[in-house]
C-alpha cells in the first residue's frame, strides 16, 4: 500500500470540492493514512481469479411497464431549491466572464 | 411504555385509544428528551391527527391495521413529505421533502403513530451517534455514555419508553450496535428485504432499513409491515414480506448454531462471557453448538471501509447546492459548490467522502476499490460455506458495552471498530439480529447477535426469540 502525502488529500479534496484548511490537510493525511494501513491486510489474500462483487444479489436489470405515472409537483420541488426563476433551478455563472 | 403488540390489540379492541397513548408518548418525550436528545424534530400535531384517524376508524367499525396507535420513531434519514428531514446535517437544514419514503408510508397505513425524526450521525456515518451537527445523543442507561450509532436516536427512544418502536438503517452495523449498547432489539434484514425508497443514500450496496423494538415480537410485527416488494426500488425483492410473527415460536430444537470464533475475538471478556451464556441458551432449548472459524471476516472492517466510503463519495455529490439544502453563494458555480460542500458537511463526512474519492481515484482503484470488492466476493463464500454447517450463527453485537462520549471522537480508527462484528452481514447482504443478553461488567446493557443467510428472517426471529426468554435478568 502507498504513503499517502500531504498533497495526495489536497488533490482529493479539490476533485471532492471540499477546500481544507492547513490545519485540516495535516489532520485528515494522517487519519486517512491510518485507514489505508489498516487496509493492508487485504493484501493477505490470493485474490487471483476472484470476481468482484457490486451488489449482494445476482445482477439483474429491472425494467416497467412504460406507463406514465404522476410525478412530484413542480412547484414543491422548486420550493425546496435555493434559487430558483422562470421555474427553473437559478445557478451562478457556469462559463464566461461574470455579467 | 407497554408493548407494540399490546398497544395495537388495545387500540383495535377499543380498550385504549390511539390519542392516548400518542399523548402519553409526548409527554414522555417532553420529560426525558431534555437530558437525551434522542429527537432532532418532535412532530405532535401530525401525530395527534394521525391517532385522531386511528380512533375514528375504530370507531366506524374498520380495522385501523396491524400497528394501531403505536408510537414510532423515525431516524432522520427517512424522508417525510412536508416534515424537517436533516440526516443530521447542516447541508439539509430546514429542508422539507417533497415525498415520503415507502416505510413511513407502510408505518402510516398500518396505523402506527409517527412521533418524530431521530438523531443519527450526519448521513449514518458514525458508531456514537455523536457526528450529528446537532450534538450528540446520550446513552438512557448512563447519560455519561454514547448511545452507539449511527441511528443512536431511535435506540435511545425506543430504550426510554418513549416510543415502542424505532426504525433505522443499518450500512455496517447503524441498527444493531446502538441497538446492543441500548439493551434493545435491532435487526438487519436481507438486502432488498424492506425498501429504500426515501432513505437518503449512504452506501447503496450495503444501506438496509430495519426496526428497533424492546421485544422480539414487537421488532417482526414491525418489519412484517415495512417489508415486502415495492416497484420505487429497483433492489427491492420481488417477493411479499416473511410471515414472522407466526414462526416466533418456532424454537431452536434441532438447528445448528455456530458460534463464530471472528465474532468474538477481540471483545471485552464480560462480552464474551455473555456470548457463550447465549449459546448454552440455545443448547437449553435443544439446539446444537458448534465452534466455527471463518478467517474471512476479519477482512470485513478493511473492505468495508473502502466500499462504503466509495459509494458515499459518489452518493453525496447531489450536495451541490443547486436543487435542495443549502447554499453558500459565490461568483461561479464551482466556487459555490465548493463553498456550500465545505460549509455544509461534518469533519467524519468530509473524511468518508475523501476516502472513498481515494478508493476510486485513477492509480487506485483496482489496488483499494477493486480488492475490497474482491474480498466481498471471498466473505459472502465463506458465509456459504459456514451456513454448510450451521443453519445459524452466533456471535457478539459490539466488542464492547456503550463507551464515554468523546472517548473515540479524536481516533476515527477505534471508531471505525466498533463495527468490526456488525459489518461482515452488510456486505454479505444477510440477515442479522441482536437482542439483549444480560450486562456487562459495568451494568450496561449487553448485545449478542443471531445472523442467517438472506431471506431465513422467519429462522433467525425464533432464535432471537429463544434468546430473549433465556435471558439473564
Amino acid at each position: 500500500m502507498t504513503a499517502l502525502s500531504r498533497d495526495d488529500v489536497a488533490h482529493v479534496a479539490a476533485l471532492a470540492r471540499l477546500s481544507l484548511s492547513d490545519e485540516e490537510l495535516d489532520r485528515y493525511t494522517g487519519q486517512l493514512q491510518a485507514v489505508l494501513d489498516h487496509a493492508a491486510d487485504l493484501e493477505a489474500f490470493d485474490l487471483e481469479g476472484t470476481p468482484a462483487t457490486a451488489h449482494p444479489f445476482a445482477d439483474r436489470n429491472v425494467v416497467r411497464e412504460d406507463t406514465p405515472v404522476a410525478c412530484l409537483d413542480r412547484d414543491e420541488v422548486l420550493a425546496c431549491a435555493p434559487d430558483e426563476e422562470d421555474h427553473r433551478f437559478s445557478v451562478p455563472r457556469i462559463i464566461g466572464e461574470a455579467p | 411504555m407497554t408493548s407494540a403488540v399490546q398497544i395495537a390489540s388495545e387500540v383495535r379492541s377499543g380498550q385504549c385509544t390511539a390519542r392516548s397513548v400518542t399523548e402519553a408518548a409526548l409527554s414522555e418525550v417532553a420529560a426525558s428528551d431534555g437530558a437525551l436528545h434522542a429527537f432532532l424534530h418532535v412532530d405532535a400535531d401530525g401525530a395527534l391527527a394521525a391517532a385522531d384517524r386511528v380512533d375514528a376508524m375504530v370507531e366506524r367499525g374498520e380495522d385501523p391495521g396491524p400497528l394501531a396507535g403505536v408510537p414510532v420513531a423515525l431516524k432522520d434519514n427517512l424522508c417525510t413529505r412536508g416534515v424537517p428531514t436533516t440526516a443530521a446535517s447542516r447541508i439539509l437544514e430546514g429542508w422539507e421533502p417533497p415525498y415520503t419514503a415507502t416505510v413511513v408510508d407502510r408505518l402510516g397505513t398500518a396505523g402506527a403513530i409517527a412521533i418524530g425524526k431521530t438523531n443519527l450521525d450526519e448521513f449514518a456515518m458514525g458508531s456514537s451517534t455523536e457526528n450529528s451537527a446537532f450534538g450528540p445523543t446520550r446513552n438512557p442507561h448512563d447519560h455519561t455514555r454514547v448511545p452507539g450509532g449511527s441511528s443512536g436516536g431511535s435506540a435511545a427512544a425506543v430504550a426510554a419508553g418513549m416510543v415502542a418502536l424505532g426504525l433505522g438503517s443499518d450500512t455496517g452495523g447503524s441498527i444493531r450496535q446502538p441497538a446492543a449498547l441500548c439493551g434493545v432489539v435491532g435487526v438487519k434484514p436481507t438486502y432488498g428485504a424492506v425498501s429504500r425508497y426515501g432513505l437518503i443514500a449512504f452506501a447503496s450496496s450495503l444501506d438496509q432499513i430495519g426496526p428497533i423494538a424492546r421485544t422480539v415480537a414487537d421488532a417482526a410485527l414491525c418489519l412484517e409491515v415495512i417489508a415486502g416488494h415495492d416497484p420505487m426500488d429497483s433492489t427491492s425483492l420481488r417477493e411479499p414480506a416473511p410471515s414472522l410473527t407466526a414462526s416466533l415460536a418456532d424454537g431452536v430444537d434441532g438447528r445448528t448454531v455456530g458460534l463464530v470464533r471472528e465474532l468474538v475475538d477481540g471483545a471485552a471478556p464480560d462480552v464474551v462471557g455473555r456470548v457463550r451464556d447465549a449459546a448454552e441458551a440455545l443448547e437449553r432449548a435443544g439446539a446444537r453448538v458448534i465452534e466455527l472459524s471463518v478467517p474471512e471476516l476479519r477482512l470485513g472492517l478493511s473492505a468495508y471501509y473502502l466500499i462504503a466510503p466509495a459509494e458515499a463519495s459518489s452518493n453525496l455529490a447531489r450536495y451541490d447546492g443547486v436543487r435542495y439544502g443549502l447554499r453558500v453563494p459565490a461568483d461561479d458555480i464551482t466556487a459555490m459548490n465548493v463553498a456550500t460542500r465545505t460549509a455544509g458537511f461534518g469533519d467524519e463526512v468530509k473524511r468518508r467522502i475523501m476516502l472513498g474519492t481515494y478508493a476510486l481515484s485513477a492509480g487506485y482503484y483496482d489496488a483499494y476499490y477493486g480488492r475490497a470488492q474482491r474480498v466481498r466476493t471471498l466473505m459472502i463464500r465463506a458465509f456459504a460455506a459456514a451456513y454448510e454447517q450451521a443453519d445459524l450463527l452466533l456471535g457478539a453485537t459490539a466488542p464492547t458495552t456503550a463507551f464515554e462520549l468523546g472517548a473515540k471522537t479524536t481516533d476515527p480508527m477505534a471508531m471505525y471498530l466498533s463495527d468490526v462484528f456488525t459489518i461482515p452481514s452488510n456486505l454479505s447482504g444477510e440477515v442479522a439480529v441482536t437482542v439483549p443478553f444480560g450486562a456487562g461488567d459495568d451494568g450496561l446493557p449487553i448485545g449478542v447477535q443471531v445472523l442467517g443467510p438472506a431471506r431465513s428472517e422467519p429462522r433467525v426471529f425464533a432464535a432471537a426469540a429463544v434468546l430473549e426468554s433465556g435471558a439473564p435478568q
